[in-house]
């Protein structure tokens, strides 16, 4: 499979963009609505014109047309054509390469298996679920033994469950098959699940290409920062295993527990969100229970966001208007703060 | 809860209404000069039938329709589908074809008696200028509606502009078109009987036409029954097509 090289790109909202996609590699195009994510993969696509150059393993492709390009897309309504039967909607690519009748029907059979939906084969989109149409889509889409897989945001319209669970499918065909990706979306925790790097992308411009856990702990600039919530990341003094996964990590003077076991962590992060405050001492065991003082409040549009020094810490937290109504805080006040365990993220000193 | 309608309830309606009919001009109630009863209608059907002039009034329309129809659809789908895949040809037609489209089909009966005479070609000519125009609009509206995703992804996967307007956009278009086709079947058999009583010696206008200036009501009323059933049948022929290629998918 090739490499993807994206050479001073400018259309529309974006401006001289340079990336290069790695062969195999499963890159995510993550950015808000808007940031030219689906523009920068139409033009891998060839669907759109532009300025400058895309190049499939060091050869410019800027003259080839959509249908010579080789690539599989999955839109993002997925665009089933609802005249063709499951069969003949996964068949459809291989007719168009003028594939004989007997090669046409063992690979829309293989293909049918490895997505599971056999069953599926004579039903139109009609009477597909969601998740149905989704595998419908990428079979369809893998049918051709496309050279390079471009997925926009082809989970968005599942709910939550059947999304979580097809992104892990997704992962692991991508990784059998070996197909170099690129996967679009505006959801940070899809990104993280996907992605072997991470393209953020603001208003057409490359902010950072990174790891996901790079992207979380070292943001390059602000931009970046404010797009993923602006979490505390604190940085790890000492590190000790309690054993049966669960290790206590000191930050600041606070020490935290955390589910872990690996390697020694250098880093957590926790979203604003994340921290419960109160202000009376909260019953239950002292496990990531810390008391600390408000040093600043500023009230935003959706929330309250509240700064409590906690250790050597400085702790962003984040409730909505009515629970701090509720709430007696003010400034210089002692409160207490909960860090939520199962929302602590960990960056492992082997990462760097 | 909805029951499903028999259609033995549209049968008995029929029978109600032919009757009344019947009963209204038995009874005397109507003149019965002006208005003859269904049995005699029927009787005047079965003579005209078996001495031969109902069937060759028929086949003479029949054929016209036939042969005007079928040429006009098919230029109309095929100048439709050049128009609404290929902008450029579509902003050049645009202006002439919307010139020409509001002109009634018997509205150009005058100028075509003038330049192609009183024979069968007249009718003809009709017939396809009747079908040509909406089954085109139609045909264009049906292609230029299909969701440019779909004409991406076929793309996308490989297919080039000749299979991607025969395997996406025509089928997907083919609602819309038979929605023309339907339409104007009916219209064919309104418009050839027109031109039949205006200018044509033969068929079932021509028919229409002899019965009304030897004041013979009953075979007056026996060419409307033959042009309610074969523009009824000619609708529903379309309607049963349209629903085998499409409502599996629909």
């Amino acid at each position: 499979m090739p490499s993807i090289e994206l050479k001073n790109i400018c259309k529309y909202i974006c401006h001289d963009v340079n990336l290069k996609i790695q062969d195999k590699e499963l890159m995510v195009f993550l950015g808000p609505n808007g940031a030219g994510k689906t523009t920068l993969i139409n033009i891998i696509a060839g669907l759109t014109n532009y300025e400058g150059s895309v190049l499939f393993d060091s050869v410019p492709v800027d003259k080839l047309p959509t249908h010579k390009r080789g690539a599989g897309y999955l839109f993002q309504e997925l665009v089933l054509f609802p005249h063709l039967d499951v069969a003949a909607n996964i068949a459809y690519g291989l007719t168009a390469q003028k594939q004989s009748p007997g090669q046409v029907e063992a690979r829309v059979n293989q293909l049918l298996q490895m997505m599971k939906i056999k069953y599926l084969s004579s039903r139109y989109p009609k009477h597909l679920s969601g998740g149905e149409k989704q595998r419908v889509a990428l079979a369809r889409a893998l049918a051709p033994s496309p050279r390079v897989l471009l997925l926009d945001e082809p989970l968005s319209s599942l709910d939550v469950q059947t999304a979580k669970y097809l992104r892990t499918e997704l992962k692991q065909l991508q990784r059998r098959l070996g197909i170099t990706t690129v996967y679009v979306t505006h959801d940070l925790q899809e990104a993280e699940e996907m992605a072997d790097r991470i393209a953020i992308l603001q208003n057409g411009c490359l902010e950072q290409v990174d790891e996901p856990e790079k992207v979380f702990f070292y943001p390059q600039n602000e931009r970046v920062s404010d797009f993923i919530g602006a979490p505390n990341i604190l940085d790890c003094d000492y590190c000790r295993s309690l054993g049966r996964g669960v290790m206590e990590v000191g930050c600041g003077g606070l020490p935290i527990i955390v589910p872990h076991d690996g390697d020694s962590i250098q880093r957590i992060a926790l979203f604003p969100r994340d921290i419960y405050i109160s202000d009376t001492k909260p019953p239950g065991p002292e496990v990531n229970r810390f008391r600390g003082s408000i040093t600043s409040i500023k009230s935003a549009h959706d929330a309250v966001k509240i700064e409590v020094k906690a250790g050597k810490n400085s702790l962003l937290v984040e409730i909505p208007h009515h629970m701090f109504e509720d709430l007696n805080l003010t400034t210089g006040k002692e409160v207490f703060l909960i860090l939520k365990l199962r929302r602590i993220r960990i960056y492992e000193k082997k990462d760097l | 809860m909805l029951k499903k309608i028999r259609p033995g309830w549209g049968l008995l309606s029929v029978a109600i209404f032919l009757g009344i009919w019947e009963l209204v001009t038995r009874l005397n109630l109507v003149p019965g000069q002006l208005f003859p009863p269904f049995s005699v209608v029927m009787q005047e059907f079965y003579y005209l039938t078996t001495n031969g002039v109902l069937g060759d009034n028929f086949l003479a329309s029949l054929i016209r329709v036939l042969i005007g129809f079928c040429a006009g659809s098919i230029a109309g789908i095929a100048v439709g589908v050049i128009m609404g895949w290929m902008e450029n040809i579509n902003k050049a037609l645009h202006p002439v074809i919307s010139l020409f489209y509001p002109i009634p089909a018997l509205g150009w009966l005058p100028l075509l008696m003038l330049w192609i005479g009183i024979n069968e070609m007249l009718p003809i000519a009709i017939i396809f200028i009747c079908s040509f125009f909406p089954v085109l609009y139609n045909t264009v509206t049906g292609i230029k509606n299909v969701d440019k995703d779909y004409i991406r992804v076929a793309r996308t996967l490989g297919a080039s502009d000749v299979k991607v307007l025969a395997t996406v956009v025509m089928p997907l278009a083919l609602p819309n078109i038979f929605t023309g086709l339907r339409l104007e079947a009916g219209m064919a058999w309104r418009v050839i009987i027109a031109a039949e009583m205006v200018a044509i010696p033969t068929g079932i206008g021509a028919l229409l036409m002899k019965a009304e200036s030897l004041i013979r009501i009953d075979i007056i009323i026996v060419c409307l029954i033959v042009l309610a059933v074969m523009c009824l049948a000619f609708e529903r022929f379309f309607q049963y097509l349209e629903a085998r290629l499409t409502t599996k998918w629909r």
